[in-house]
Order: C-alpha cells, then sequence, then structure tokens
C-alpha cells in the first residue's frame, strides 16, 4: 500500500506547536538566568556576610551599607506567621464546605472564597491602608505608651501585613484542602463512624489525616503566594527596614524592591536585585516541594 | 434491665466546640468579603461618574479621570491575549495530541508548573531587564505585555489541556479512521470541542491581567495620557502606559488621592465580579456538554 | 424453642425517597447465632444490615418507619446517641477499608475515641482483638507498619479485629469476603465461627454455599421483602415458599 502523501501543514504543524510548548521552558530558563546574572554581582561588590548577614540598610548615606539579613527575616517571619493563623481558618472552612454545611450554606460560603480570590491584592493593600492601619495605630499607642525606645509606625506594621497575607492566602488553602478533603474515600469515614466515633472524630482523626498530603500542597501554595506578594503589603508594612518585631514598620523581600526599583542606582540596585534571586530561591524551594508531595501522591494512588 | 442503655453518656463539649469554630471560620469568608465591597461601594461609588470614566485627570482642566488607564488596561489585556492565548493553546496541543509521555513531557509540565509559581514580582524584574532593557523596548505597554503573556501562559495552557483531556478518544480515531491528518482533526474536531475550555483559560488570564500591579509597575510604567485620535493608539504600543490597579496603587501610595483609589476600585471589583460569573456560566456549559 | 433474641425488627419499611426499599420486615436475631441475609443484588439484603447500626442515617433523603429493638431498646428512639449504639453494634464492610494508619493505631483507634488513653490498656485491647480477629500472630512483629501493606485477606481480618476493639455485642459483616481470594475466604468463615461464641454475628452474602456453611439463621429477601427466615437447614432443604426455592437451586440471581 502506498503511504499517503502527508500535507505539509501537517508536518509543520507539529513543529509550530512544538515551538510554543518550549516557550514555558525558555522563558523559566531565561528567568533563571537572568535572575542568577544581575543578582550575584553585589555578592562580590558589597561582600557575601555584609549582604546576607548585614543588619543595617543605608544605601543612600555618605558610607552605605547594605544588610538584608532583616529583610529575609521579614518575609521568613510575615510568612510564617500569616501561615500560622491562616492555615488553621482555612482548613476549618473546607471541613464546613465538604463535611459539615447542607447544599445551601455552601453555596454562599463557596462563591465568596471564589471571589475574595479574584479581588485584586492592591485594593487589599487599599482597604489595609484605611482600616487596619488606624486601628494597628490606636493598638501601638495603647501599648507603647510613654515608652521611648518605640518608633511610632502610624499602624504601618508588620502585624498589619500579616493579616493581609493570611486573608489573601486563605482561597488558595480552602480550595486545595477541600478538594483533597473531598477526594477521600467514603469508606474511610464509614470505617470510623462505625466504630461509633461522632462526627468530628472522624473529620479531625480520619479524613483530615488522610487528605494530608493534599492539605500540604494547599500550605505550600499559600507559602509561595505569601512570600511573592507585593504589592498590598507594601501599602501597609510601613517603609523602614527593621526587626520584624509586630509593631515595627518592615520591608519584605517583595516590597523592598517594589519600593526602591525606581530610583535605586549602582551598587543599590544591583543589591536589590540580589533581593530579587533570593526570592527567587525561597520560590524554588517552594516548587520542588510541591513538586515533591505530588510525586509521592501519586505513587501513593 | 437500664431502659436508657443506648442514649447520650456524656455531652461531648469538644464536638460543640470545634462545630463552633468551624461555622465562625466559614463565616469569617463571607463577612470579609461582603465587608470588602459595601466599604469600598460607600466610599468609592460617587467617584464613579461619567466624567471620572471618560477624562484623564489633569490640574489645568480641573478633571479627575482614569479614561487613560482604561484604554491602556484594554490595550495590554489585547495585547497580551492575542499573543498568550494562541501559544498557550499551542502548547496545549503539543502536550496532549502529539508529544509522547518522556522526558520533554515532564520537562514542559515542569517548567509550567514552575511559570505559575514565580511571583508577579520577579517577572516584573525579569521583564525590566530581559524586554525592557535587552530589547530595549523600555517602559511601554508592549514591554508590560510580553511580561504578562510569560505570566499568564500557565493558566491558558492548563485550562486548554484540562479541556482536550475531556474530548473522548473515539472522536480522535473516529477522524483518523476517515483518513483525516492529524492537524486536521485538532482544528475540526478537538479545539471546536475544547473551545469552552480555552475560553475559561483567557477569561481567567484576562482577570489576572486586570488586576495585576507588581509585574507592571517596572515594565509598562504609569502613564495615563489618553492618545487623542485612533491611529495615535498604535505608537502607543510603544510608550509608557499605567493600567487601573496600576493607577489604583499610585493613588493610594504616592498620590494620596483616596477618591480616585476608591472609584478604580469600585470599577475593578465591578470587573473582577463579572469575570468570574463569566467562568462560572463557562464552566456550567461544559459540565452539561461533558455529561452528554 | 425458647430464645431471647439480641435484636427484633418490627414492621420495618425504608425508602430512599420515593423508593420502597423495605417493606414490612419482621425478624428476630438469636443471641451468639450467626444470622446470613442471601437474596440477589439490590434485594435489600445490604440496607437492612445498616439499619441495624443506622449507618442508613448518612444516606440524604432516607425515611425510615418500625422498630428496630437491640436488647429491647429501640435504637431508632429520640434519646439514642448513634456513637453509643455503633460501639454495641459494630460492622465490617464489603471492602477492607483499614485507615492510612499503622496497624496498631488501627486497632486502638475505636478503644481511643472511646477515651481509653493508658497505653497499657490499649497494647492488651490491641493484642486481645488481633488474637480475636486470628491475625495476631501474622502481624504481631510490623504493629508499627502501615495497615496498607497487607494483603486483602490480612486488611479484612484488621478490620474485624478493628470492629472488636471497641468491644461490640453484634457484628454486621456486609460481604465481608467478597473481596478476597479463596484462601482468605476460609479463614474468615473459620473466624466468624468463633466469633460467635462471644458475639452476635450478621452477615450478607451473596454466596449460598457460606450461608449453608456459616450460618445458624438464613434469611432470604427478593426486591425489598423479607421472603422466608428461619433456620438455615430447614430453608436449604425444605424451602417452604417457590421463590426461596428457585434461589436457592440457582433459577436466579
Amino acid at each position: 500500500m502506498n503511504k499517503p502523501k502527508k500535507h505539509i501543514g501537517e508536518s509543520a504543524a507539529k513543529y509550530v506547536f512544538a515551538i510554543c510548548a518550549a516557550v514555558a521552558i525558555l522563558a523559566v530558563c531565561s528567568i533563571t538566568i537572568y535572575m542568577i546574572a544581575k543578582g550575584t554581582p553585589a555578592f562580590k561588590n558589597v561582600g557575601v556576610s555584609e549582604l546576607l548577614f548585614g543588619t543595617l540598610w543605608q544605601p543612600t548615606a555618605a558610607e552605605p551599607s547594605y544588610g538584608i539579613v532583616y529583610i529575609i527575616l521579614s518575609s521568613v517571619i510575615g510568612t510564617g506567621a500569616c501561615i500560622l493563623i491562616g492555615v488553621p481558618i482555612a482548613l476549618l472552612t473546607a471541613v464546613f464546605l465538604t463535611e459539615v454545611a447542607n447544599r445551601k450554606l455552601a453555596s454562599v460560603v463557596q462563591p465568596a472564597i471564589e471571589l475574595l480570590a479574584a479581588i485584586p491584592s492592591v485594593i487589599y493593600g487599599l482597604l489595609g491602608l484605611m482600616i487596619l492601619n488606624p486601628a494597628m495605630y490606636k493598638l501601638e499607642k495603647l501599648i507603647f505608651a510613654g515608652s521611648e525606645t518605640h518608633r511610632f509606625t502610624g499602624g504601618s506594621n508588620m502585624l498589619s501585613a500579616i493579616l493581609i497575607l493570611a486573608i489573601m492566602i486563605l482561597p488558595t488553602v480552602v480550595n486545595v484542602s477541600a478538594s483533597s478533603i473531598r477526594a477521600v474515600s467514603k469508606d474511610l469515614r464509614a470505617a470510623s463512624l462505625a466504630l461509633g466515633a461522632s462526627k468530628i472524630q472522624t473529620i479531625f482523626k480520619v479524613t483530615i489525616p488522610a487528605a494530608k498530603s493534599g492539605i500540604m500542597t494547599g500550605v505550600a501554595l499559600g507559602i509561595g503566594r505569601a512570600l511573592g506578594e507585593a504589592m498590598a503589603i507594601n501599602m501597609v508594612a510601613g517603609g523602614a527596614v527593621n526587626i520584624p518585631l509586630p509593631f515595627n514598620s518592615v520591608r519584605f523581600l517583595t516590597t523592598q524592591i517594589v519600593s526602591e526599583m525606581g530610583y535605586a542606582e549602582g551598587t543599590h540596585r544591583q543589591v536589590l536585585f540580589t533581593v530579587g534571586l533570593v526570592l527567587y530561591v525561597f520560590i524554588m524551594i517552594i516548587n520542588l516541594m510541591l513538586q515533591r508531595i505530588r510525586k509521592g501522591r501519586e505513587k501513593n494512588e | 434491665m437500664n431502659e436508657k442503655k443506648l442514649s447520650r453518656i456524656k455531652k461531648r463539649p469538644a464536638d460543640k466546640f470545634m462545630y463552633f469554630l468551624i461555622y465562625l471560620c466559614a463565616s469569617l469568608s463571607v463577612i470579609l468579603l461582603a465587608g470588602i465591597i459595601i466599604y469600598v461601594f460607600v466610599r468609592g461609588i460617587k467617584s464613579v461618574t461619567p466624567e471620572f470614566l471618560t477624562t484623564v485627570t489633569s490640574v489645568r482642566k480641573g478633571t479627575v479621570g482614569i479614561a487613560g488607564n482604561i484604554v491602556n488596561t484594554i490595550m495590554i489585556v489585547f495585547i497580551t491575549m492575542i499573543i498568550a492565548t494562541p501559544l498557550g493553546v499551542g502548547a496545549a496541543i503539543y502536550l496532549n495530541e502529539y508529544a509522547k509521555p518522556g522526558k520533554l513531557v515532564n520537562a514542559v509540565e515542569f517548567a509550567t508548573e514552575t511559570l505559575s509559581g514565580i511571583p508577579s514580582v520577579i517577572f516584573g524584574l525579569f521583564g525590566m531587564m530581559f524586554f525592557g532593557q535587552t530589547l530595549g523596548l523600555g517602559y511601554s505597554l508592549m514591554t508590560g505585555s510580553l511580561t504578562l503573556i510569560l505570566m499568564v501562559l500557565p493558566l491558558i495552557t492548563r485550562n486548554t489541556q484540562e479541556a482536550l483531556k475531556t474530548v473522548p478518544d473515539s472522536y480522535r480515531h473516529g477522524a483518523v479512521g476517515l483518513g483525516a491528518g492529524k492537524w486536521h482533526t485538532i482544528r475540526t474536531i478537538l479545539l471546536p470541542s475544547s473551545i469552552s475550555g480555552i475560553i475559561t483559560g483567557v477569561i481567567l488570564a484576562v482577570g489576572r491581567i486586570v488586576g495585576e500591579s507588581a509585574a507592571l509597575l517596572f515594565t509598562a510604567g504609569s502613564a495615563k495620557a489618553l492618545p487623542k485620535t485612533f491611529a495615535a493608539l498604535f505608537p502607543k504600543i510603544f510608550q509608557s502606559g499605567g493600567t487601573m490597579t496600576l493607577q489604583l496603587y499610585l493613588s493610594a501610595t504616592s498620590e494620596g488621592d483616596f477618591d480616585t483609589a476608591f472609584g478604580i476600585a469600585v470599577v475593578l471589583i465591578i470587573l473582577v465580579f463579572l469575570i468570574n460569573l463569566g467562568t462560572k456560566k463557562l464552566a456550567v456549559k461544559f459540565d452539561v456538554k461533558r455529561k452528554k | 424453642m425458647e430464645y431471647k433474641s439480641k435484636m427484633s425488627i418490627r414492621n420495618l419499611n425504608l425508602y430512599y425517597g420515593d423508593n420502597h426499599a423495605l417493606k414490612e420486615i419482621n425478624m428476630e436475631i438469636r443471641p451468639n447465632a450467626v444470622t446470613a441475609l442471601i437474596g440477589p443484588s439490590g434485594c435489600g439484603k445490604s440496607t437492612l444490615l445498616k439499619t441495624l447500626n443506622r449507618m442508613n442515617d448518612l444516606v440524604e433523603n432516607v425515611r425510615i418507619e418500625g422498630e428496630v429493638l437491640l436488647d429491647g431498646e429501640d435504637i431508632y428512639g429520640k434519646e439514642v446517641d448513634t456513637t453509643v449504639l455503633r460501639k454495641k453494634v459494630g460492622m465490617v464492610f464489603q471492602q477492607p477499608n483499614p485507615f492510612p494508619m499503622s496497624i496498631y493505631d488501627n486497632i486502638a483507634y475505636g478503644p481511643r475515641v472511646h477515651g481509653i488513653k493508658d497505653k497499657k490498656k490499649l497494647d492488651a485491647i490491641v493484642e486481645e482483638s488481633l488474637r480475636g480477629a486470628a491475625i495476631f500472630e501474622e502481624v504481631k512483629d510490623r504493629l508499627k507498619k502501615s495497615a496498607l501493606g497487607l494483603s486483602g485477606g490480612q486488611q479484612q481480618r484488621i478490620c474485624i479485629a478493628r470492629a472488636l476493639a471497641v468491644q461490640p455485642e453484634v457484628l454486621l459483616m456486609d460481604e465481608p469476603t467478597s473481596a478476597l481470594d479463596p484462601i482468605s475466604t476460609s479463614k474468615i468463615e473459620d473466624l466468624m465461627e468463633e466469633l460467635k461464641k462471644k458475639y452476635t454475628v450478621v452477615t450478607v452474602t451473596h454466596n449460598m454455599q457460606q450461608a449453608v456453611r456459616i450460618a445458624d439463621d438464613t434469611a432470604f429477601f427478593l426486591l425489598g421483602e423479607l421472603i422466608e427466615f428461619g433456620d438455615t437447614k430447614s430453608i436449604f432443604s425444605y424451602p417452604e415458599d417457590k421463590r426461596t426455592e428457585d434461589y436457592i437451586t440457582g433459577r436466579f440471581g
């Protein structure tokens, strides 16, 4: 039998689609190369230990100093704290949606969570600025009344940023957790109930542990989202590099870039790229963690 | 014999407490959303006038408006999507229809996953360095759009892939059995049957672009001028222009103009809700089709 | 013969929405005996089993009329706490469904849920339950390993041990061997023989030979009705109803 002649379009199409698919690889590679190329010179110019472990951030002083350790710590602690606050709330909300609520109640809560996810981060920032910061300022004045060492921030502080982040990670963690709880076999729930466990005991002792890896995925995605968030927390966290204490104004990896890249020059600019590189490394670690969780799940199935 | 052997031995205060916490957390989301909407509308609705939507803020003319930002937003959405949609759909077609499972597919899927996890501020830095400086496009709508393409690509690829996966194999075999080529099958059968998935991806991507700010700050810039004629739109592509979301950020921070900020917030919330509604409608349609 | 019933089912009707799934069931379940429920699929035998520990409560749109008595007390009464009921009336399912935890934690789950925290007590219960389910020797060196690593037959015996650990009075078994190989099946059948010394066993089976081998009493169901109920030997030797005879001689089902 003769092989039918293939239309030129047929073979061309394949290559065109392959090129489309290659764009993602190309993009990740170039971003990685650029981040490394632009982020490493500062290590040479400033010195690794002064840069990574220095506590003083005075890029525009006559005798400039570029320590970013507080910035790194702020990001780590801010993210950790928002996870500590946000994840339990998100998990209980996911339990509500999957195990507790009837259809009518779920149909109110579910869309609300989807819409919270859709609201642009600048709007969270704007509301934080208008509502959260004044409230924080009142609290600050109360707590530090008469203190001579505390530098007043007007409420633009770490705590405001943590609360905003906790709200912003909510939808991600709720959705991923809820779908992994839904995926837990009905047989396991039945087995627990048949032993005389109450519904709550079943949820917390069987269902949630069985959905653990899915919930961990949600938490990792939440960490990624919190670490990468820039604009909203830039609006509420103040503008000075400080030790990350609740009532201090702080800079995060992201907000440091966003607020100074516009005018930074020379070594200052280089260091901002290094800040970007540090953030990129954090995100890549989270990404790899996610891949491992996913692989582990596939194996289990 | 004890008559009530099966009745409750003791109440479970721990269970009651957990139910209380669960209801509390679930209502938190609803209360938050309601609070956000009410606050934004109460503060911002009076700013949203026809003048606000059709003029540009100018001290000389005494006008306050975001028409320039609206045009910038539309242009960025348009340029980004016109490139990102075929790229993302093409990548999905390659992964689903051509590539055999192996290293290449893994690499593309890993890259797509990774791209979707990169924070927008990193995209902004890369866009500024690569498109802005290396390619010399400077602060322009084009630089912003090219940056956003990378950002929304995973959304479109993944949604298209999901849609392609739901097309039954019998369609493919049927077409191939009739002697149709692969590309012909894709064009005439696969793409039409997965169109609602593709559109879902596109709408989600538009939503992401509309809400984006960090990736645009150092790529598209913040100019708010409105091109005077239709022809002036084309050179505008290579000039700086801030979207509504970016203008909201600037209004709320450096400019300290909270009326404008809340006005934009009202517009954005309405837009975002419409987009959400659109994807829901499509998802329902999608589901109906799959069940048939 | 005079005996006191462990459980009595009186005028029981069950509806799934508009579907009348169980019709006017009346049955007495003897203590320390194995009662088998047989019949073609969809006849209501599994549904009936689940009414005995109220697992049907989990299904939406279920409506139940009539009475189910456990030692004379209606388990559908207003004051009844299903967790107390299910502690007394345990259940083993068709598919082995161990929790994704260690063997030890699987068995200790029930006692822990019911408030036993003492490590020594738990150790004793775990060993006793595993022995009761004739699987202690096979798993005693790997109690801390995941129960999911066991074979299907072993998993099912773990599930039986798990049910025994809460010290039930009645054990419901929903086709406990249908997912298992012949060797595991015969192990579980032998086990049921042992179990009835301490417990009242009600089992659903689609395998008539199994019913003959293990059951003291047998109930035959068809389309939601109890067609015939009595001593296993007489049901299989001299069925009174034509339909029972047709079924046990393999004319349908």
